[in-house]
């Protein structure tokens, strides 16, 4: 599903290539006038083969230190290993790797001619694009309704693990949801997401220890406490754009944890809040013996009860979410929030009032987070600071990112892979099969996280789902491609 | 008062007053002490050198900018007495709203509430579209203020009250209307930014129409258009003026442009009002040709004595 930016930056790859190849062949004397076409294979072959000397030898010059020497601490101060075999291995894979790349991945970049972008193909394969997440969309509902049950159905062995991984990845694509209404709608970068999150976890919390109330009355105040935090944080930082604003979200985040660390005797600190109550069906436990909801329904009970109601509040909430952020999309405010992430200059010479227009993105950004941390609070029973470090914010920006900015599938398809896929790399037990008994998977959890980033944002530099579709259609339904789409401050 | 009736519209029935505007960027002046009308229904043409102040003043009667020193009114309907004036310049407030309409001081408001209350629009030099939503899009966008209200700021329009669905629905006319007015229709559903460049200017123009504004600024509209597309815009422009009763005030470039559309000129050069008049005034007025042209050697001293004597005067 190649889409008009990958095909514009491919392009614009091969631009590149031919430019360096021209600058490469003018440096080694060779009359530049030479066509590349006539060159033929030799000259290709050489090229590539002196790419890949370079690249070599790079890798030869950065591993020195850090592969062909090894510190150890020994007795009496360090010793030094050498381990020239690992760095010849290390300069020969970069080596072959970059010939074949260059034979075979760049060289068809380059032969082929660049095309010009046809807005027509655009308009026929964003109708399929549309026809397509149409046919989806509720064929995806369903499955996520009948997972639980699929679970037990088709694995009761590890059906409560899945369960519960589920119910961690829809939290993840809620608060992507709600990041995505502040970051992909209204173009303000915020770093600090995770405050919001932390507010209504720590709201619910609180309200339950100190004044006993139950989840369902917390869930409106946790999601209202941190929508008033939103406003309270965007009058002052509104006024910043660009890089001083996720700046200053960024120090709001991490204030917001260094505050509940510090006020111990109110917040616990870092001992965190224990016993936070769990969910009641109409007031009724999940619990054995008489007066659980599994003696109510007259059925037996287990344990898989409970992460099952678990699973469909979060189901209902990440919903709820999506219907909200969707309607809002086709609402004059909506229209706001994009047109301010477009221009905010036009948007004020139209009479937009761009701080309130602000103020309610961050203010219902932030209520969707404080609605997922106040059911994050219920699910784990126990919260402390730790849960809302920086990390989290970045995670879950980094899920908005590569699903593709104001996208709400490719929020879903990010969540899926990026907590899903670290989560199963636990999982890979046969890979020690393969490199040995001492390897272990999950240390590696990172390194792979961070890998996959970059190969998203080489092969789609915009996201997975990187176009938009209008809100309001005069007689056919276009999709707009990512290249036309800005995408507001601090990007 | 006395009988009014031989003075140009600009001096008898002015929708905005400029009167002793000044914009001071530290050490440069851009706008000295700058006065002039802009006659309600008129097209009045701003214009002069490059560099001569005219952009800063635009954006001075828009609120991008805060004068330095000035006072600037909007009238709206048969209000404008000279005492009322008076009394809102010396009390605090930004505006006053009587029986036969309203005042509004714009050097004391904000950009977006000049838009939004006192019906100034503008268009931009380097056209400022939303250029990742469609051309229907973007018309619907310059109508929020009206649609936020109709949509009781959001709550009803989450549960899709009728209210708001009339509202939407005479939105959506209203944008296509106009879509169709400046000959997009058939483009209504494409991103703006894959708009011709002659196309995007008429579109920013329609999207500022559809705000309603009793005063539309042109920041140079007739930039980098081809001579047809000019002449569209000339009809354009007069379409405006004739149907909608909206006054112009435009910056541009284009003598052709400026001298068949405009019926007041005003002229700048280094921030200073060098002349104003009707078109035919202003092209015979030997100060303006001297700064658009400059002058001949030997002529020097002769158009230094006309411009001093004009001083004087």
């Amino acid at each position: 599903m190649a889409d008009p930016q990958a095909s514009a930056s491919s392009n614009h790859g091969a631009g590149e290539q031919v430019e360096l190849e021209n600058l490469r062949s003018g440096l080694s004397g060779e009359p530049p006038a030479i066509s590349p076409r006539r060159g033929g294979a030799k000259s290709q072959l050489s090229a590539s083969l002196v790419d890949a000397v370079v690249a070599g030898a790079l890798a030869a010059a950065l591993g020195f230190f850090f592969i062909g020497l090894r510190s150890d601490i020994a007795p009496g101060g360090l010793a030094l290993t050498q381990r020239w075999g690992a760095l010849v291995i290390a300069v020969a894979i970069v080596f072959v790797g970059r010939l074949l790349l260059n034979l075979f991945v760049y060289k068809r970049r380059r032969s082929a001619p660049p095309k010009a972008r046809a807005p027509k193909a655009t308009t026929s394969r964003g109708e399929t694009y549309a026809r397509f997440s149409k046919a989806i969309a509720p064929v995806l509902l369903l499955v996520a309704l009948a997972f639980p049950f699929l679970m037990i159905w088709g694995a009761p062995q590890q059906s409560r693990q899945y369960i519960d991984l589920s119910i961690l990845i829809l939290t993840y694509v809620m608060l992507g949801w709600g990041l995505n209404i502040v970051v992909g709608l209204a173009g303000l970068l915020d770093l600090g997401y995770v405050a919001f999150y932390a507010v209504g976890a720590y709201s619910f919390a609180l309200l339950a220890k100190y004044l006993g109330l139950g989840f369902w009355t917390c869930l409106p105040l946790a999601g209202i406490l941190a929508a008033c935090w939103g406003m309270i944080l965007g009058f002052p930082v509104l006024r910043l754009r660009g890089d001083y604003l996720a700046i200053v979200t960024l120090a709001f985040g991490e204030i917001i944890r260094v505050i509940l660390l510090n006020w111990s005797n109110f917040t616990g600190g870092p001992n965190g809040i224990s016993g936070v109550p769990k969910p009641t069906l109409f007031g009724y436990e999940f619990k054995s013996g008489a007066g659980g909801v599994a003696d109510l329904l007259g059925i037996h009970y287990s344990p898989i009860q409970r992460f099952i109601f678990l699973y469909y509040i979060i189901l209902v909430l990440a919903l709820l979410t999506n219907f909200v952020t969707l309607r809002l999309r086709r609402l004059p405010i909506g229209r706001a929030w994009e047109a301010l992430r477009e221009d905010e200059i036009a948007c004020r010479s139209l009479g937009i009032n761009t701080t309130n227009t602000k103020l309610t993105a961050f203010a219902t950004g932030a209520m969707f987070g404080g609605f997922a941390g106040s059911f994050f609070a219920t699910r784990q029973g126990f919260i402390s600071p730790e849960s809302f470090t920086f990390l989290e914010s970045a995670i879950i920006l980094a899920i908005v990112v590569l699903g593709g900015l104001g996208s709400q599938i490719g929020v879903v398809i990010a969540s899926v892979v990026m907590i899903g896929g670290i989560e199963l790399l636990r999982n890979l037990t046969f890979l020690k099969a393969i490199f040995g008994p001492d390897f272990d998977p999950t240390q590696y959890r990172m390194l792979i996280f961070g890998l996959a980033m970059v190969v998203i944002m080489v092969w789609k530099p915009r996201g997975l789902v990187s176009s938009r579709s209008p809100t309001a259609i005069y007689k056919r339904k276009t999709r707009i491609g990512a290249d036309m789409v800005a995408q507001g401050e601090g990007h | 008062m006395s009988d009014t009736s031989h003075y140009p519209v600009w001096e008898r029935d002015p929708v905005l007053t400029v009167e002793h505007l000044t914009m001071r960027f530290g050490g440069l002046v851009a706008v000295n002490d700058l006065s002039f009308n802009v006659g309600r229904g008129e097209i009045t043409a701003l214009i002069g050198p490059n560099g001569a102040g005219k952009t800063t003043v635009f954006n001075c009667v828009t609120g991008f900018y805060k004068p330095t020193e000035g006072r600037i009114v909007m009238r709206h309907g048969k209000a404008g007495k000279a005492d009322d004036i008076a009394a809102l310049t010396r009390g605090g407030r930004q505006s006053a709203t009587s029986a036969d309409g309203a005042l509004f001081l714009l050097e004391r408001m904000t950009d977006f509430r000049i838009s939004h209350h006192a019906k100034v629009a503008r268009t931009f030099q380097n056209i400022r579209l939303f250029g990742g939503m469609t051309t229907l899009e973007n018309l619907l966008v310059a109508q929020h203020n009206r649609l936020m209200v109709a949509s009781g700021f959001t709550i009803g329009g989450i549960f899709n009250l009728p209210g708001y669905r009339r509202a939407r629905e005479a939105a959506m006319e209203k944008a296509i209307g106009w879509l169709r007015q400046v000959n997009l229709l058939h483009r209504a559903d494409d991103p703006a930014a894959d708009l011709p460049y002659g196309d995007q200017r008429r579109l920013e123009i329609a999207r500022a129409m559809c705000t309603d504004p009793h005063l539309l600024c042109l920041d140079e509209p007739a930039a980098g258009l081809n001579p047809r597309e000019s002449a569209e815009l000339n009809d354009l422009l007069h379409y405006i003026r004739r149907e909608c009763g909206t006054s112009i005030l435009l910056i541009e470039h284009d003598m052709g442009v400026v001298m068949e559309i405009s019926d007041h000129i005003v002229v700048l050069d280094y921030g200073v009002k060098i002349s104003d008049g009707t078109a035919f005034e202003v092209r015979n007025d030997p100060s303006v040709i001297a700064a658009y042209l400059g002058v001949e050697d030997t002529e020097v001293e002769q158009v230094e004595a006309v411009l001093e004597a004009e001083v004087q005067a």
